[in-house]
């Protein structure tokens, strides 16, 4: 398995990238950890004629609060999202999920951003990001863009991201006090894709939900947000009635394909027992446990 | 098409012609003849090509040479420096932590990032640390004991400064 | 600190591995870390079908890539007679595909380039104009009347059909059947699976055309038997051959039988003139090379009412793929499948057995079993717990009652085996106790109370192990004995060259310490040699754990040969009678006075010295040894799991292992050979799996689809053992590198049916996945 040849290019700067890629359109691709695009080079799954490789541009690996949002930068990886603790004390549905990201050396170099751009119906961190209702500045040549994480999928490996354009900045609105999460994952082993995983993100006011996201993957085209369950939960107490309700929706927003990893049945229950599982948890940590 | 890189690989400053496509772990094996650093899979999953770049645990087979310009690359083959064993080389052997050997190069590199970052992990944070590097032969029980050997070893070193050795370093 | 005397390698001592001092240091010297000067590197085009007949192959863009140097199609081998070549079942399988393809993933032209890459580039250029046929990809649907014929090449072959092979007593069974309180039934499918060593195939061929002699670096697990497989292929005179097995990356099997590409490349060298060097990929290894198990077995136990198994009867379908090419003696065509009445006294055993083709890569080998032992002992050890459950009885009860007793043996058993030794019911007593199997039985209780699903599995194996004997057991003719030369150099160091060929078994080490416990030359002192056939005797090679058992003897009798030689030289030194010498640890002593002796580094070098007349100088000899009989390893395992009711997901909470493999060697390897065997069995149990969709499309190609278990999935192993010596290896060893993968399986399967036979689910097929529990406990309404 080697890759086939292409053109290689390590811009210094933003712009410097930017105008490769305006010059360069669909020919490039860019290479951020590479841990997803360098398999598929090597498979010859995919051959871009270049290669933009945005590691050697400065200031690119950031996770910060600021004027009301964290904001994560492209080169912020894996591994950093794992040891970190800001996202551990208030932003536990990544805290969750970064662990459960491939495998460890993969996480060493693997980022959120590209893994987010690179849109596997079966990647984490799409969910992560519906959950927590995240925008994504997409930056080209002529400006930048925000657009909802909700309207930057479109299908498997399909996003809103124009082949000109770097995913500069995900913006997360700051947590608010009373506020929990969880991500819960099914893989095989480690290392291994996801059966089926379930992203929720809770804020709660005066003993009700404030806001709630939940996000599916691998359970669709792409990573799906379960609406109806959400609206199910907002301004209710959580009970255990309103907790199975919610759950009963979200399995029912599931559109699992069977495969060999299980049936369509088996895949909307586990959506069902995660989601229930989830929204305990997290409503417990938004509690100050868990 | 060849692209002219100066990769830091134990230490020395090794500069050559590449081309884009040709994958670190090629660069290591072919060019520099460091064969130390095994091909397993080509996936992404095994782990036998791991190697530390700037001190990090990566899978060489998963990134290219031109990436590696500019950078320090560490392999097994830098570990024995001077010829004294890396504490983790000896546990490795001590603790029966290897059999076909084909796996044990990337155990050991990830397992020394891991005593760097951790001196003195549980047997749940070596497992975890691990679960990246396949082994077929072993069954990990002794890996992870040849870890925790390592990491009391390492420990100990560090408590006299002068033992401090670079190769503990990466 | 306490100072450490440092043991000296007899039997027992755990002494530290001679081999990982360049393993350690990344100075194993691999096959792909092999390059020759003026090296070329091929690569394999290969089909994209699994049943299609080739209309036309066009070369021309591959063959215009600058770097390429040629292109090798099956057409051109076969001017040369090499575009078919044997078996290991004495079948025949296409080098590379001429009229048509009959697996995804065979090989149909390789291209031999400057580098690596281009090899690569250009074999994607191969252009293979195809009919697609359909395909054939179970063997229940091969059988069928009017299943499209895969081997239309073979002459007389008129339908899938491969063999029919039948063992034990028919009548006997059907009259013990007959008089049965009840019969218990299994239904069972052992899946393929693939050994995956970590590192894959390959061949680095340096032909001469000047002299005709060919150096083949090989991955062999068996060198000795493949230069001559290859001398009768190739045609090559058989002392132009030399094959050198470097440091092998584990094999487990996978690197038993001749692959096309080994013998492409060999071509290829002989005709370029230049050093050719093939390296598998992944995703080639495990499309193409030696798969192991695809075995449907059906079993039936008769018993009597109290529990006493009467008679077992077994029918097995084999899927051997497009070539039948497994690995195994020849007289047995599933292999050493009928060892299936395992542990227990069987008064009547019958099994019947047929293999057919279908369109999927050949090479049924025996990932880390002793030929088709794994499968037996897999269906023995779920029947005996179905029987259990049926009969609600405690699954170890049930077995004590059935167990072969310690005075039995040797126990001549019902399909034809001579069990050397054993003691069973020891072996589980030691198991049950370091588990606390009743504690934990009234957990589970409790636990089921409350809805909570708990289970203990349990598998007390037998294995037969280090084949031949000769007279029954070869390998495409070679009779299965294996051999050691030992030669103690004149400063009483000494070289050991073995026929047997480490992949990570620490031959280096455990042989030395056997010449260490016979004749006292410190382990150190020892170089073992492998897998140079110039300089190594005959052997048929490391599979079927039958280094120890055969190999090891060799070794323990060669050294006995030489001590025999030293006594004689020990008599002129000492002035006395040979009749008088004795031998202990090292040193020879006229009887009666210990402390005038001659050690054997004296001798040694007096052999070279200071010789009596007549006698040959010199100290060295070489033993061919022939088994009088099999080896039989045992032991029980135990597990137990927690499943979670909502996902079906299965969690190992604790295993236990209780091996007897006889006489430990070096009781730090044999644990480290179990604690591998284990992680195997318990990747094959729950998550190693290749299978095919309707079309034959192999789906499990690469390590995404064929899981290997991590560091974090794989269980931690609470070990025990107990010590029954062969009574006929000279040092009483048995062989243990299978065991564990061979009893372990049945062990974590029984613990989950084990949690939830009571819900009145009888069986789940490997690899036990979460889905396949959740959809078992949902279809009777015990899922969450």
């Amino acid at each position: 398995m080697l890759p086939a040849p292409f053109e290689y290019h390590a811009p210094k700067t933003m712009d410097e990238a930017l105008g490769l890629l305006d010059e360069l359109g669909e020919d490039a691709k860019v290479l951020a950890g590479g841990q997803s695009l360098i398999p598929l080079l090597k498979l010859r799954f995919a051959s871009p004629a270049h290669l933009v490789d945005i590691n050697k541009i400065k200031d690119l690996d950031f996770l910060e609060e600021r004027h009301g949002t964290l904001s994560i930068g492209p080169l912020f990886r894996h591994k950093s999202a794992e040891r970190s603790s800001l996202l551990a004390s208030r932003y536990h549905v990544m805290a969750d999920a970064a662990p459960q990201i491939a495998d460890p050396i993969i996480r060493n170099r693997g980022t959120i951003a590209g893994s987010v751009a690179h849109a596997d119906p079966s990647g984490d961190w799409g969910t992560v990001l519906l959950a927590l209702d995240a925008d994504l500045v997409l930056r080209s040549k002529s400006g930048s863009r925000t657009v909802k994480a909700r309207d930057f999928f479109s299908g498997p490996f399909s996003t809103a991201l124009q082949p000109t354009e770097i995913l500069s900045e995900i913006r997360i609105p700051v947590a608010k006090p009373q506020t929990g999460g969880a991500y819960l994952k099914l893989e095989r082993k480690v290392g291994d894709f996801a059966t089926v995983a379930v992203a929720v993100h809770l804020q709660m006011d005066d003993g009700k939900v404030g806001s709630a996201g939940i996000g599916l993957t691998a359970v669709g085209p792409q990573n799906i947000r379960a609406e109806r369950a959400e609206a199910a939960l907002l301004g209710a107490r959580l009970d255990d009635d309103t907790i199975k309700e919610a759950a009963a929706l979200a399995a029912e927003a599931a559109e699992p394909k069977a495969d060999h990893r299980g049936s369509v049945q088996y895949k909307r229950n586990i959506v069902r027992v995660f989601t229930e599982r989830g929204l305990k948890r997290a409503y417990e940590r938004a509690r100050g446990g868990g | 098409m060849g692209q002219s890189i100066t990769v830091t690989v134990n230490g020395e400053q090794k500069s050559a012609d590449v081309e884009p496509r040709l994958l670190l772990v090629h660069f290591l094996r072919e060019k520099l003849r460091l064969t130390g650093t095994h091909i397993g899979c080509d996936t992404t999953h095994c782990g036998a090509c791991t190697v530390l770049v700037e001190g990090v645990p990566v899978k060489s087979c998963t990134m290219l040479a031109v990436q590696a310009d500019g950078q320090q690359v560490t392999t097994v083959e830098a570990l024995a420096a001077g010829g004294t064993l890396h504490p983790i080389q000896a546990a490795f052997k001590q603790e029966h932590g290897l059999q076909c050997g084909f796996c044990t190069p990337g155990m050991m590199l990830t397992s020394i990032a891991l005593l760097n970052e951790k001196p003195d992990p549980s047997d749940d944070d070596i497992r975890w640390a691990l679960s990246g590097n396949i082994c077929r032969c072993t069954g990990y029980m002794n890996i992870v004991k040849a870890v925790k050997s390592a990491g009391a070893q390492m420990r100990a070193s560090a408590a006299v400064p002068e033992a401090a050795t670079a190769a503990t370093r990466s | 600190m306490a100072v450490e005397t440092p043991l000296k390698g007899n039997i027992g001592d755990s002494i530290k591995r001679k081999e990982d001092d360049r393993f350690i240091r990344g100075k194993g010297n691999y096959l792909d870390d092999i390059n020759l000067p003026g090296m070329l590197h091929m690569a394999i085009h290969r089909s994209p079908f699994a049943h299609a007949r080739i209309k036309s192959i066009n070369t021309d863009a591959a063959q215009a890539v600058p770097g390429v140097v040629a292109v090798v199609t099956g057409a051109l081998l076969a001017q040369h007679k090499l575009a078919w070549m044997p078996t290991l079942s004495g079948d025949t399988q296409a080098v590379l595909a001429t009229d048509k393809v009959r697996f995804q993933g065979q090989e149909v032209a390789c291209v031999i380039a400057t580098d690596p890459y281009v090899a690569r580039d250009a074999a994607a250029l191969v252009e293979v104009d195809y009919e697609v046929l359909q395909p054939v990809v179970t063997p229940q649907k091969a059988l069928e009347p009017g299943a499209p014929l895969i081997r239309d090449e073979k002459e007389g072959q008129k339908d899938n059909h491969i063999y029919h092979w039948e063992a034990g007593d028919k009548a006997k069974t059907e009259e013990a059947f007959a008089k049965a309180d009840r019969v218990v039934k299994l239904d069972t499918f052992y899946p393929r699976c693939h050994p995956s060593p970590l590192e894959t195939c390959g061949i680095v061929a340096d032909v001469n055309p000047a002299t005709g002699h060919a150096t083949l670096y090989m991955t062999s697990q068996a060198p000795h038997a493949h230069r001559t497989l290859f001398a009768i292929v190739a045609g090559l005179p058989e002392q132009n051959i030399r094959i050198i097995s470097p440091d092998i990356g584990g094999g487990f099997g996978n690197k038993v039988p001749i692959y096309p590409g080994y013998v492409v490349a060999t071509a290829a060298s002989l005709l370029i003139g230049k050093p050719v060097k093939w390296v598998e990929d992944r995703s080639e290894n495990l499309i193409s090379t030696g798969f192991a198990r695809d075995y449907y077995m059906s079993g039936e136990l008769a018993l009597r009412n109290d529990g006493r198994m009467l008679g077992l009867r077994v029918k097995m379908l084999s899927d051997n793929g497009a070539f039948y090419a497994d690995a195994q003696p020849s007289k047995f065509r599933a292999g050493l499948f009928h060892i299936v009445t395992g542990s227990y006294d069987l008064a009547a055993a019958h099994v019947e057995t047929d293999g057919a083709y279908t369109n999927k890569a050949p090479g049924g080998v025996a990932y880390r079993c002793s030929f088709r032992v794994t499968e037996a002992s897999y269906l023995i050890e779920r029947l005996v717990e179905s029987a259990a459950l049926e009969m609600n009885m405690d699954p170890a009860e049930i077995r004590l009652k059935n167990f072969i007793q310690p005075e039995q043996f040797p126990y001549m058993s019902a399909t034809g085996f001579e069990y050397d030794s054993g003691d069973y019911p020891r072996a589980m007593q030691v198991a049950l106790d370091k588990l606390g199997y009743k504690e934990l039985r009234k957990e589970q209780a409790e636990k089921r109370k409350k809805g909570e699903l708990m289970g203990i599995g349990i598998a007390s194996f037998t294995e037969v192990v280090g084949a031949g004997p000769g007279k029954h057991y070869d390998i495409v003719g070679l009779r299965m004995f294996d051999s050691a030369e030992l030669r103690v150099h004149p400063t009483g160091k000494a070289i050991l060259k073995l026929g047997v060929k480490s992949q990570g078994q620490g031959h280096e080490t455990t042989f030395a310490q056997i010449v260490t416990e016979e004749l006292g030359i410190p382990a150190a002192d020892i170089e073992v040699q492998e897998g140079d056939t110039d300089n190594t005797p005959y052997g048929l090679g490391t599979y079927a754990s039958r280094s120890t058992p055969v190999g090891g003897a060799a070794t323990a009798m060669v050294s006995r040969k030489l001590r025999d030689k030293a006594k004689k030289i020990a008599a002129h030194l000492l002035e006395a009678s040979e009749a008088d010498i004795e031998f202990d640890h090292g040193k020879f002593f006229v009887r009666g006075s210990p402390s005038k002796s001659k050690t054997i580094q004296d001798v040694a070098f007096a052999a070279y010295t200071n010789l009596p007349d007549g006698l040959e100088a010199g100290l060295e000899g070489v033993t061919y040894y022939d088994p009088p009989n099999m080896t039989y390893p045992f032991g029980t395992y135990l597990v137990v799991v927690d499943i979670d009711r909502g996902t079906g997901q299965v969690k190992v909470r604790r295993m236990v292992a209780v091996d007897d493999c006889g006489v430990r060697i070096n009781p730090m390897i044999v644990e480290g050979q179990i604690h591998g065997g284990l992680t195997e069995g318990f990747g094959i149990a729950f998550m190693e799996l290749i299978t095919f969709d309707e079309e034959g499309n192999c789906l499990g190609s690469n390590f995404t689809d064929y899981l290997l278990p991590t560091s974090w999935e794989t269980p931690k192993f609470e070990m025990g053992e107990t010590v029954t010596p062969s009574p006929h290896h000279p040092i009483g060893a048995k062989g243990v590198g299978e065991s564990a993968t061979v009893g372990s399986p049945a062990a974590f399967v029984n613990a989950v049916i084990d949690a939830v036979g009571h819900l009145g689910i009888k069986n789940i097929d490997m690899p036990v996945t979460s889905d396949k529990v959740w959809e078992a406990l949902n279809k009777v309404g015990a899922a969450e």
